[in-house]
């Protein structure tokens, strides 16, 4: 399998910069399992991520890829894909690039319903920091800046996307690989703002503060505490407590942006056709 | 006798800058509204579609930013514009189109600061800003306009000097010039110079987005256009990949400078006026040099040897005529609406060749031409 996706790689980039159990990889294969499966053309395709561990996996692909800076990569996704609209873009993000410094952007990306895939690195903390806790962070789990336990309520990322006015949100983790990449799929087709959460493990940072020793633990733990949406409907509030939904979580239909913009500048055209201000006499 | 002008139009500054952005080819405009810029949003808002490009309104000023980047890779040219406080948002964004070397224009118009200040009040209080406003050293180049005509000039220079050399090009204006209505004739297109972006010519497979040729500048592969390459605000070598190597890092930042200093003659622009002579000399920029030409025309009428000198560039900074006024000059007086930004680097260049005097207010107010002729007499005295 390994050697199918190696053409999206840039392979003279590798060895990766991420810890031993870490999630990222992971994600990072489903995604392009994903684009495989829609067969994206590498050329057309612009893949912007932020500032983070996991924004770090644009460099290692052999894509129009950039790196921009903290929290912005929905900004300058948004001018590529009004400046091109044709062009594919799909953004990386982590939890504390796209919910603290990048909250504002996010939920305005989505309210606007740009066709933008979304893919979201949810490890729960500042992994390239060290361990800080974000939006993210479960309240009362342990982070470098949460020694004695987090008292912050966490986002669910999803939830805000959809109340936002996302297209298409779905979650999944890196055990469920299977469903991670089709979720990534769908969220590649919906003509809109998709998001695709994938919730991954960084037992360097996260995990050995909160009693999961290694990424195997983990992994283990998604295994466990992950309810699909389909079963999620038939279990109590209390059943669901501490567990993560997966599934395609939201769907609906709205305009796309770019197709309204294209819309409003033939209509524009046609009613004035570039009139400009009028000489005046001297 | 009357005759018909072509294109003789009553004009505001802040239009003006927006026509010369059009006229130059801008096609996108990303911003968020601030007094007294706003109108620049309003007009691209209104032109852009008319002429097939995009204006959106961002969420905030870095995201203004960070999209007119994501569109200039993708091959659009493309303009903000703000004022102080946004100015400070944008910084972020400036530094990474600086060190990924990304085409683009900001236009500041000026007001009152520090913080919230006089939102409708003038000043000149940016200079600095404009020039090491976002962290590290990066390289710059601004421009300033002292009409409504200079707006429109300029804004057509800063967005072929952002595509030449591949870099944010501050326009840096201010309130007054922003809204001053004057009447002006604009070039007809034909007259206007307009540069594109160099595209690369290499092969894909040849193709190293950051190895420069004798110019210092790389040629550009818009995204999309079969080039796959990264882009980061990292230290990067010529493929654009990341590296902590000391000396490919050194050798990106030098270049960054270089491919400014070794152009200069094509960056600087300034204007004088009765200079030849001069012996007390007035260096003036933006709206400060309209009372500063006032000011020097009085003081000739009087017989006093003064002159004008007037940098449109203000950055980089015009070292070879400063020095020049410096061998030649007893004085100069640098009026300004800040503190004495601007000043602090004449003297640096003068050292002590001749007195620097300051001329300055920042209470909102323009500086009257009597003030700086008073300057004048006092020098002479």
């Amino acid at each position: 399998m390994m050697e199918e996706l190696e053409r999206y790689l840039r392979m003279d980039r590798f060895p990766h910069m991420w810890c031993p159990g870490c999630g990222n990889g992971i994600v990072l294969g489903c995604m392009l399992r994903a684009i495989k499966k829609l067969d994206l053309e590498q050329d057309r395709t612009v893949i912007v991520g932020g500032i983070g561990c996991s924004s770090r996996a644009v460099g290692y692909l052999d894509f129009n890829t950039l790196h921009t800076t903290h929290g912005r990569a929905l900004a300058y996704a948004t001018g590529i894909k009004l400046a091109r609209p044709e062009l594919n873009v799909i953004v990386v993000s982590g939890d504390g690039d796209l919910t603290a410094i990048g909250g504002n952007h996010f939920i305005h990306a989505a309210r606007r319903n740009i066709d933008l895939t979304l893919v979201l690195f949810n490890n729960s903390i500042y992994g390239m920091t060290g361990g800080q806790y974000s939006p993210l962070t479960p309240a009362g789990k342990k982070a470098t800046t949460a020694p004695y336990g987090t008292i912050e309520t966490g986002f669910d990322a999803s939830e805000l996307a959809g109340a936002a006015g996302a297209t298409f949100v779905g979650r999944g983790t890196t055990y469920h690989t299977e469903l991670l990449t089709g979720l990534i799929v769908k969220g590649i087709q919906n003509k809109g703002f998709s998001l695709v959460e994938a919730i991954t493990a960084c037992p360097t940072a996260f995990g050995r503060r909160n009693k999961m020793k290694s990424g195997t633990e983990m992994l283990l733990w998604q295994k466990e505490n992950a309810v699909h949406i389909n079963r999620a409907g038939r279990l109590s509030p209390e059943e669901l407590d501490g567990k993560i939904v997966i599934g395609e979580l939201h769907r609906h239909e709205a305009p796309e942006y770019t197709e309204l913009y294209d819309k409003l500048i033939l209509n524009v055209r046609q009613e004035t056709d570039g009139a400009s201000i009028k000489p005046m006499k001297v | 006798m009357s005759r018909v002008v072509e294109l003789a139009r009553l004009m505001q500054g802040n239009e003006a800058a927006a026509e010369g952005a059009l006229a130059a080819g801008v096609r996108f405009f990303a911003g968020y509204p601030i007094t007294p810029s706003t109108e620049l949003a309003e007009i691209m808002a209104e032109r852009l579609p008319r002429l097939g490009g995009k204006f959106i309104q961002m969420e905030d000023e870095m995201a203004s930013m960070a999209a007119i980047i994501g569109a200039s890779l993708a091959g659009v040219k493309s303009l903000t514009a703000t004022s102080g406080p946004g100015f400070s948002l944008m910084q972020e964004n400036i530094g990474f189109a600086a060190m990924a070397e990304v085409p683009c224009v900001i236009v500041n118009v000026q007001r009152s600061g520090p913080s919230t200040g006089m939102p409708t009040a003038p000043a000149q209080g940016d200079v600095m800003q404009a020039r090491w406003g976002t962290h590290g050293d990066h390289p710059v180049i601004a421009l300033c306009p002292s009409s409504v005509r200079e707006a429109y000039d300029l804004a057509v220079r800063s967005v072929n000097l952002a595509e030449k050399y591949r870099m944010p090009v501050i326009l840096l204006m201010d309130e007054v010039i922003g809204h001053l209505r004057e009447r002006v004739v604009l070039p007809s297109p034909d007259e206007i110079e307009i540069v594109n972006r160099r595209e690369t010519q290499e092969a894909p497979a040849d193709y190293y987005a950051y190895r420069a040729d004798e110019t210092g500048v790389p040629p550009m592969a818009n995204f999309g256009t079969g080039y796959r390459y990264h882009v980061t605000g990292l230290a990067h070598d010529e493929t654009g990949n990341p590296t902590n190597d000391p000396d490919k890092a050194e050798s990106l930042l030098l270049r960054l400078h270089d491919k400014l200093g070794r152009n200069l003659e094509d960056i600087l622009i300034e204007d004088s006026r009765s200079l030849d002579d001069a012996e007390v000399v007035v260096l003036a920029y933006g709206a400060t040099a309209r009372p500063a030409r006032q000011a020097v025309k009085e003081a000739r009428r009087q017989n006093i040897k003064a002159g004008l000198y007037r940098p449109l560039t203000l950055w980089p900074f015009p070292t070879a005529s400063v020095d020049r006024l410096a061998r030649q000059a007893r004085t100069i007086i640098v009026p300004e609406m800040n503190l004495g930004q601007y000043r602090i680097e004449v003297e640096r260049t003068v050292r002590g060749r001749a007195s620097v005097v300051g001329v300055n207010r920042v209470n909102g107010e323009l500086i009257a031409p009597g003030e700086i002729l008073q300057a004048i007499l006092e020098v002479v005295k």
